[in-house]
């Protein structure tokens, strides 16, 4: 059997073409580009608010309440923090407070039966009560590591100022 | 004078596309890689408090449900910007979505995202409204303090 000898054609380059999968690709990167936005990171301060929580302040487990009263000037801005009766000036000495306040308990766990309310006024702009919550709900030491304090915090319920 | 015409190849002239789609892909990668899904409930109309406590949850909350509150004191629930009257009823449909899906409302978290401008008596409200419609557990959002700040 004569076999046809094919080696003779030159071999045909095979060209793939890239022009579509470079369309494609453009077409994702400019997805991509336009769907990204530099996004900041968050937490959550967790609190557990049941529904008859503001009648009955506070539990059997619970011991020492702290009850932080912070009021509002007329532009919504902090006008004063309130403690036990005793007025303070910033959050620092609030976080200070309630550091010698639960700090002195026996143990580690002593803070975890510890329950804050926090009263506000009605115009009271919220950063000020995250601040409020971040004094009473931990620190952060020098090497980063947050240190938790009073965990259960809860929210005095809405007091509407007289029109 | 005879002029030599050069002589022209066949193929035509392809420039190397190889580094460009390399780096193409690269890119697309990184945009990948970046882009977050889970974070689509961030709104650029409000503008969380900061605090230095404010660290990212280590697992997702299970059975959340994102609550926002805008600097002038309107709700923005599931897309959708209402005034606190309207956020009831979206409330009582979740609560039996959570019911019919065999959980409990008092299980669910509600994530409350509100402005640093807006007020707390409104941000208790909405507690308020939740707590009517069996919703017990809140976490309260914060965005991370920057080191300089």
């Amino acid at each position: 059997m004569k076999l046809r000898h094919t080696a003779s054609q030159a071999p045909e380059k095979v060209e793939i073409q890239m022009t579509p999968m470079i369309d494609i690709v453009f077409q994702l990167l400019i997805f991509f580009l336009f769907s990204f936005k530099i996004v900041t990171q968050e937490g959550d301060f967790n609190i557990r608010m049941p529904v008859a929580g503001p009648a009955s302040s506070t539990s059997l487990q619970t011991d020492l309440p702290i009850k932080v009263r912070l009021t509002a000037d007329g532009d919504g801005n902090l006008a004063s923090i309130r403690m036990d009766d005793a007025v303070l000036p910033n959050f620092t000495a609030l976080h200070e407070k309630v550091m010698s306040r639960v700090g002195t308990n026996a143990g580690p766990d002593a803070t975890e039966n510890i329950e804050a309310e926090l009263d506000c006024d009605y115009n009271l702009k919220y950063r000020n009560v995250i601040g409020a919550v971040t004094a009473i709900s931990g620190y952060v030491t020098p090497d980063g590591r947050i240190v938790k304090l009073i965990q259960k915090i809860k929210l005095s319920p809405p007091k509407k100022p007289e029109a | 004078m005879k002029i030599i015409k050069p002589k022209t190849t066949a193929a035509a002239l392809e420039p190397d596309m190889t580094p460009m789609i390399d780096m193409t892909f690269q890119l697309i990668a990184f945009f990948m890689v970046l882009l977050n899904f889970g974070e689509a409930e961030q709104d650029a109309r409000i503008r969380l408090p900061s605090s230095q406590l404010a660290k990212p949850p280590e697992t997702a909350l299970e059975n959340a449900l994102v609550v926002q509150l805008t600097g002038d004191n309107q709700v923005l629930f599931s897309g959708e910007l209402m005034p606190i009257a309207g956020l009831d009823e979206k409330l009582r449909r979740e609560a039996r979505f959570i019911t019919l899906s065999g959980e409990k409302p008092e299980d669910a978290t509600v994530i409350l995202r509100a402005d640093a401008e807006s007020k707390t008596g409104v941000v208790q409200e909405v507690i308020q409204k939740c707590q009517e419609n069996g919703f017990e557990n809140f976490a309260l959002r914060a965005k991370q303090e920057d080191e300089e700040s």
